[in-house]
């Protein structure tokens, strides 16, 4: 056997076993309804905020910074309160779209890893249109 | 129709340049491909003359634009849409340059300014070379300037042009602007209004001077690399497949350098303003310059190898091409908007997707299709390598570091993957270990191949030589590495055993790096400083991964939650508890430290607001002040941004971020005044006691609030007695008139939360109307979150090591490839 194929071999094992280890981290796209069938697994859902709350973000510092409580509801309609052990993302409130990583557990979606939330907001780095004709019709 | 005030000339200019630099590189690259092609050596000649001109003719333009667009910034005509969507009047100076960059057009126009650049560079110097190796060049500035164009081919819109003016942008429609509009026609005195205002200015994240100097270098890092794409390219053309090796050598190790210094110093920035807690978290965008790069890193790898023995000249083909076409994939995934879901910093799509995925095409399909159809001819060497060489090593290191990329771009990927095959893939919750225990591994193996390959020689190595000389250092690493491991308390044990043992070998084997590379200078090269780039830049990059590890791997919270933490069983002990809350002026246990929040203060307008921490070693050998901020968003939004502060040691830095601030939430304090009527030494109640008004003073003598003789304040003196006991606490609130306008002054008494107001004077009853308001607010708080890093500063240093080592390196192969 020739040393390349040694190496080749080599190779190809050790993608095998790194595709294997992502496959124990991969996650699906979910949605609320569909997490609440997958109670304990990790998964991923693309929500927004459930502005039929009159508050839906949670967060009392003085009680306690760690924890953010809010509600959320999917494309489909479906809602859920999710439970964010970690101080409350900046920009939340005017977020069009959260995209959140964790597990639903007792009907609430918990989230324990800091990055198992992703903001997106209008404006991050595009110009959003709406700021920009605030800014133009208070002149 | 005439607007008043509006500077249209640079904009005309611009458009003109923008066309000329489109036309000039198209004939540069046709000239130069016909240079390139010439049978008479004449011929080639008069091409190149036309070739020659045309480029510099581009460059010309592509710097000329670039003044056009600063000198727009910087005089603030916000009639031109790029200066009012990225810029304002109160921008320091020195972030004026980040604007251009801010936007998608300045960012490509960098890249065609570089490439324009590096091109006048080689034109001087890639002799025999230059013809094809410039035609590629100018190609890419043709496809560049194609993407500032802003010119409208029947329906479809080509490029985004930068000089476009407001009112044609879309930004002032009326539908937007009502304002502006005179019976749907645009009033010719826009401007004014405009230029009152100022334009929207710039994300209050990169108002940092990391983002004035880490754009255009890493931007010189991604031109740099298509100059190995284009001697791979030219190679094949000409079919000479390895004439390039001594030249292009210096350019290949110049964009190892500098590209790997362009993506250090976004680590850096986002270490330094970010709130994630780190300089790497393998967000996509971050993943799309790292993968690139470590594809030339491979390549330079084989390149050397290639240079010294032969070997390996089809890879180094491949991963040249390579790593040019990954920029430009990894140009469309940050700016195509496909990778939304899954990175905090992509940009969203600017509509010119189909744009960019030709830009892609237009460069991997004929670059491919000429590799696979020369790849037989480009010369290599049946003959295996001896496993006792130091090019099979090289190469298997190579190979490592190429594999390490796939295993980096796939995931990225992943959603443009789900949208080409309809499959639904995503990384779990902890995207971070995700990669990084496939990537731990690939330290391990490169720190270990680092390590031995300069002991090993090119063809074969004696073995009891290479024993003896690798003896030292083994023990010395070895020695380090156990004591590390032994008493350095490296137990990161969240993710198991497994992975802290894998943590602890890369440790080992960074060290060994390390320190083989270092006694390397003088066992093998005799303490040749000048033969030593190699050497320093790989004990720089072993030093750099160091640190990386011990940085990520001690990492330590200093401000656990005690004092309010949530019970979620013993399993669950990490849960909720790493922000602390912090009253003004109350001392909290933090650790090793007494922490205290003493006061804010913000800079001019309020676009700043520094918190002042206090941290007090409990031992009393320290005193220092921590002044974590949170900036003011711009752009029109509302909210604000934390930016962390830290205190740097040598050895370990203190860094910590405000996670909320009563501050932030002013104006939404719902406690009202609740108003009573009272004649002097009349009594009102409060919840704890009683307030009573003593007098009430016609512009008094003593003047706790500033105002002049034109205004007239009354003060009211009142005395606060509280029934919980304690003394009388005296609070004079005031109403002044300035300006005609009447201005409540309240004072507040923190201590009880009670703020009193003088609302009203009710002269015809001679009564006055007292304001009494009682809130939790009163005492200002912050949340915050303090960590430690321990060695971070290997990271820093390690990088520089790195580039000077890739530096020393440059040097001396330029001054071989001249000889």
């Amino acid at each position: 056997m020739k040393k390349t194929h040694i190496v080749i071999l080599v190779c190809i094992a050790a993608s095998i076993m790194v595709l294997l280890s992502f496959m124990g981290d991969l996650s699906t796209y979910e949605t609320l309804a569909s997490a609440r069938q997958k109670e304990g697994k990790t998964v991923t859902v693309i929500a927004q905020l459930d502005k039929s709350y009159p508050k839906p973000i949670e967060y009392d510092p003085l009680k306690n910074p760690n924890l953010t409580q809010f509600y959320v509801v999917d494309s489909l309609g479906n809602k859920a309160m999710v439970r964010y052990y970690f101080e409350k993302p900046m920009d939340m409130e005017k977020s069009d779209r959260i995209v959140l990583k964790g597990k639903m557990k007792n009907d609430v979606f918990e989230i324990t890893d800091k990055a198992g939330i992703l903001i997106k907001c209008p404006s991050k780095y595009k110009d959003d249109p709406k700021a920009a004709s605030n800014n133009l019709s208070q002149n | 129709m005439n607007y008043i005030g509006e500077h249209l000339l640079p904009g005309q200019i611009g458009h003109f340049l923008l066309v000329l630099s489109l036309v000039a590189s198209l004939v540069a690259s046709l000239a130069y491909f016909f240079s390139a092609n010439a049978k008479q050596p004449a011929d080639a000649d008069s091409w190149k003359r036309i070739a020659r001109i045309s480029f510099l003719v581009d460059a010309f333009s592509v710097f000329a634009i670039f003044g056009l667009i600063y000198y727009i910034i910087s005089n603030h005509y916000f009639e031109y849409s790029y200066a009012w969507t990225h810029s304002d009047k109160s921008l320091l100076p020195k972030y004026l340059l980040s604007s251009i960059w801010e936007g998608q057009e300045g960012s490509f126009l960098l890249w065609a300014f570089w490439h324009a650049v590096l091109g006048m560079v080689l034109m001087r110097t890639s002799k025999k070379w230059e013809a094809p190796v410039m035609a590629v060049i100018s190609f890419a500035q043709l496809c560049l300037a194609t993407m500032i164009l802003g010119v409208y081919v029947f329906d479809l819109k080509i490029g985004n042009n930068p000089f476009i003016l407001i009112r044609e942008s879309g930004i002032m429609s009326p539908e937007n602007a009502p304002a502006f509009y005179n019976n749907g026609v645009l009033r010719s005195d826009y401007l004014q209004a405009i230029y009152s205002r100022g334009g929207q200015g710039l994300n209050q994240l990169l108002q940092n001077y990391w983002m004035v100097i880490h754009p255009p270098v890493l931007f010189l890092g991604f031109a740099s690399t298509i100059v190995p794409f284009s001697y791979a390219i030219a190679g094949l053309w000409k079919k000479d497949y390895g004439g390039w090796s001594k030249q292009l050598l210096p350019w290949a190790l110049f964009s190892g350098a500098i590209f790997g210094l362009g993506i250090m110093m976004g680590a850096k920035w986002a270490y330094e303003s970010l709130n994630f807690e780190g300089y790497w978290a393998w967000d996509p965008v971050e993943n799309a310059s790292l993968v690139p790069w470590l594809v030339m890193v491979a390549g330079l790898h084989t390149h050397v190898i290639f240079n010294s023995t032969g070997y390996s000249l089809r890879t180094t083909y491949l991963f040249y091409i390579l790593s040019f076409l990954l920029v430009l994939y990894s140009t469309y995934l940050t700016r195509s908007g496909d990778l939304q879901d899954t990175s905090v910093h992509a940009f969203v799509t600017s509509g010119m997707n189909w744009q960019l995925r030709i830009f892609v095409f237009v460069f991997l399909l004929p670059s491919l299709i000429l590799f696979i159809a020369r790849y037989k001819k480009i010369p290599h060497i049946a003959k295996e390598e001896n496993s006792w060489s130091r090019e099979f090593w090289m190469f298997i290191g190579s190979l490592v570091l190429f594999l390490s990329s796939l295993a980096i771009i796939i995931p990225t990927s992943f959603p443009l993957i789900n949208k080409i095959f309809g499959t639904n893939l995503v990384i779990g919750e902890d995207q971070e270990f995700a990669y990084n225990r496939v990537q731990i591994f690939v330290a391990i193996i490169i720190g270990i191949l680092t390590a031995i390959g300069q002991y090993l020689k090119y063809k074969n190595t004696v073995k009891s030589t290479f024993f003896k000389k690798i003896g030292w250092p083994t023990i010395i690493a070895l020695a380090i590495s156990l004591s590390v491991s032994l008493f350095g308390n490296i137990d990161y044990n969240k993710y198991g055993i497994g992975y802290l043992v894998a943590i602890h070998l890369a440790i080992f084997a960074s060290l060994y790096a390390m320190a083989a590379n270092s006694s390397y200078i003088w066992i093998g090269l005799n303490g040749k400083l000048k033969a030593a780039g190699a050497s320093v830049a790989h004990f720089g990059f072993t030093m750099f991964l160091l640190g990386a590890l011990i940085s990520s791997s001690k990492k330590e919270v200093l401000s656990i939650n005690t004092i309010n933490p949530l019970n979620f069983g013993p399993d669950q002990k990490q849960k909720g508890e790493e922000n602390l809350t912090m009253f003004q002026g109350v001392q909290i246990d933090m650790g090793k430290f007494w922490a205290t929040y003493v006061k804010d203060s913000s800079t001019e307008g309020g676009k700043n607001m520094y918190f002042h921490i206090q941290m007090q070693r409990k031992d009393g050998k320290e005193n220092f002040l921590l002044t974590p901020d949170l900036i003011k968003n711009s752009k029109g939004q509302e909210g604000y941004s934390a930016n962390p502060d830290a205190k740097h040691y040598l050895l370990k830095d203190i860094f910590s971020y405000i996670s909320y601030a009563d501050k932030m939430a002013e104006g939404e304090d719902t406690a009202q005044y609740r108003n009573s009527t009272m004649q002097i030494k009349d009594t009102t109640f409060y919840s704890s006691g009683y307030i009573v008004l003593d007098t009430v003073l016609l512009n008094p003598p003593n003047r706790r609030i500033k105002f002049t003789s034109e205004d007239t304040a009354v003060m009211a003196t009142l005395r606060v007695v509280s029934l919980n006991g304690g003394k009388s606490v005296t609070m004079q609130p005031y109403l002044l008139v300035q300006d005609n306008q009447i201005k409540h002054v309240p004072d507040t008494l923190i201590a009880q939360g009670l703020a009193l107001r003088l609302s009203r004077i009710l002269s015809e009853e001679k009564s006055f109307e007292i304001g009494v308001k009682e809130s939790s607010r009163m005492t200002p708080f912050v949340a915050l979150k303090v960590l430690e890093f321990p060695f971070i500063n290997l990271v820093w240093l390690g990088v520089l090591f790195m580039i000077t080592g890739f530096v020393m390196s440059i040097v001396r192969r330029a001054k071989l490839a001249k000889s």
